[in-house]
């Protein structure tokens, strides 16, 4: 028990670690916010943090203060009442912290950056579950003929070291910039390969002696592959689905990259860049980055109830 | 049925005959097995055992000959689900347990649902593995995963149970152990045997019989009665009659190895 604990708590550490020595850095060397934003910037426009320090009046104007997608911010003394409405609609909730308020925010980038991962995520999970269904539908084809598989692999090991990305114009030409199906073509094409190679390994890498069993039985083609090879063929389906889930938001949003409608995670970071508002770039990148690792910890689960029989999961 | 359960005629398997590495496996073997007859064929590596027992259970075709197994095709048997086959490794699929592995022989041939769990609980009760039913394949241990594999193989009474080396990878205490357990099961069922083993004193414990055979060509080279009482138990080990037989084996089988550099004598 201790031992997982300390599995899971010496990397979430180092990760605080590294995020308050990236925040040290930036500040010391004063770095400039276009080369590398402070981890605090780029959260500010997600969430702000603000503390109202309201027992001790001040005689300075309060409404210098700007908040100004920042992640903490002291107010000192009561805020203006424009700053009060500002506030009021981007408030998320509020509670006393001794003779302090702390009010948190939704960051000004908060609202476009999920609406924008929302139709990002779409693309990506539909293009996941065509690329899926695709790839297992090929690798049983092959599996069940083997003249098949012989005529086709070359053509697809050879269609897997192809730059797939490099097709998204074409892409975004064939089924339109703003349509969302030409994001999903690209994420389909590229995760069809890892997913076909897997299952079919799994289908076809059966042990020998297990074929011989079933075929002392009289078992028949089909009672061979529902009850020997799809099970066998689980966990590396599995381990394509991993590589897939990484694959799927790359694909989306590089695809994007090359142009896509204005809610689109990719065009809202190129746009961002362009016009040099970085740390609103990185906070979208931060959200694909979640998005991403959401994606394989889903999968990951999936596994889990799919195969509580497999060795890897033993207690 | 009162002829013969498995008669091969003058069977040969040659691989990749014809080619410079071709490999004669098998050659001209006769063979015939009585109902209720356990055999072990015994020999050095790679005399043919395992081919012998894979034309028998028609997982092979041999190159020529003819194998009869209960009057039919070895084929026919084999579609007529004759066989019982135990393997060295259990083979068991992983994602069945303990209960769902038994069963699998019979979800095959279509059994009803009562009679499947009854003979699944019969099965497990048979090999004393009953409070194991819910486990995985990983969560036993190799003997424990061998048990499980004989009572697949028996679950749907085959007429003949195939053993390769089913006890090879265990150690021998549970080799002894298991030995005593298949001979209670074999008496109980009434099933003919067909047995590889590397092991002389397996083969004379066991048998009613063992098959010594020499490689390249494999070759019948000795038939051996063993007249031991049955049924047999710990005593037998340290009957007279068991240390003379072990010796008649061990004989026989220094003979068939003759030819070869190779002369130490299988453990």
């Amino acid at each position: 028990m201790s031992e997982s604990r300390q599995r899971i708590w010496a990397p979430v550490l180092i990760l605080v670690a590294l995020i308050f020595l990236w925040e040290a850095l930036v500040t010391a060397f004063n770095i400039q916010q276009f080369l590398l934003p402070k981890p605090s910037a780029i959260v500010g426009n997600l969430v702000q943090v603000v503390l109202l320090d309201g027992a001790v009046p001040k005689e300075d104007p309060v409404s210098e203060i700007s908040l100004d997608n920042r992640f903490i911010v002291v107010v000192p003394g009561e805020p203006t009442p424009e700053m009060q409405a500002t506030m009021q609609e981007a408030r998320w909730w509020e509670f006393p912290l001794g003779a302090r308020r702390v009010s948190v925010l939704r960051g000004s980038n908060l609202t476009p950056i999920l609406a924008a991962s929302w139709f990002t995520l779409k693309e990506a999970l539909g293009g996941m579950a065509m690329g899926t269904l695709a790839g297992i539908a090929v690798a049983l084809a092959t599996t069940r003929w083997s003249a098949t598989r012989e005529a086709l692999l070359p053509f697809a090991i050879a269609a897997n070291s192809m730059p797939i990305i490099a097709f998204a114009p074409i892409m975004n030409n064939w089924f339109g910039i703003d349509n969302p199906f030409s994001k999903m073509a690209i994420v389909t094409v590229m995760i069809f390969f890892p997913i076909m190679i897997n299952t079919l390994r799994g289908l076809i890498s059966v042990d020998n002696r297990s074929l011989e069993l079933m075929r002392s039985y009289a078992a028949s083609d089909s009672e061979i592959l529902f009850k020997l090879r799809i099970p066998n063929a689980l966990p590396s389906l599995f381990s394509g689905l991993k590589v897939a889930g990484a694959l799927a938001m790359i694909g989306a949003i590089v695809g994007e990259y090359f142009g896509g409608p204005r809610i689109a995670l990719g065009v809202f970071i190129t746009q961002e860049a362009a016009l040099f508002r970085f740390a609103s770039a990185w906070a979208a990148i931060l959200v694909a980055c979640l998005i991403g690792i959401s994606i394989y910890l889903v999968i990951l689960l999936a596994e889990r109830l799919a195969l509580p029989w497999h060795p890897t999961f033993r207690a | 049925m009162t002829g013969p359960v498995v008669v091969l005629e003058n069977v040969d398997m040659i691989f990749g005959e014809g080619a410079a590495d071709q490999v004669h496996a098998l050659k001209e073997i006769d063979l015939q097995i009585e109902q209720n007859d356990f055999i072990s064929l015994i020999g050095p590596s790679g005399c043919g055992k395992s081919t012998l027992l894979r034309v028998v259970g028609d997982l092979i075709q041999p190159t020529s000959g003819i194998a009869t197994i209960n009057g039919k095709s070895a084929r026919q048997a084999r579609l007529d689900q004759d066989y019982g086959i135990v393997f060295q490794a259990a083979t068991l699929y992983d994602w069945r347990n303990v209960a769902k592995n038994v069963q699998l022989p019979l979800e095959l041939m279509q059994f009803s649902r009562t009679e499947k769990d009854r003979r699944t609980q019969a099965m497990l009760e048979l090999v004393e593995l009953t409070d194991f039913a819910g486990h995985y394949p990983w969560q036993l241990s190799g003997g424990m995963q061998q048990r499980v594999a004989i009572a697949r193989a028996l679950s749907f009474e085959p007429s003949i149970l195939l053993m390769d080396e089913p006890f090879g990878a265990l150690d021998e205490m549970t080799r002894e152990r298991l030995n005593l357990e298949l001979l209670n099961i074999w008496r109980k069922t009434n099933t003919t045997v067909l047995f590889v083993t590397h092991s002389i004193t397996e083969a004379v414990f066991l048998s009613t019989r063992v098959i010594v055979m020499s490689a390249r060509p494999g070759r019948i080279t000795a038939d051996i009665e063993i007249d031991l009482p049955q049924p047999r138990n710990a005593e037998t080990r340290s009957n007279v009659r068991f240390f003379e037989l072990e010796t008649e084996v061990r004989e026989a089988l220094r003979i068939s190895e003759g030819g070869q550099e190779n002369s130490r004598a299988p453990a």
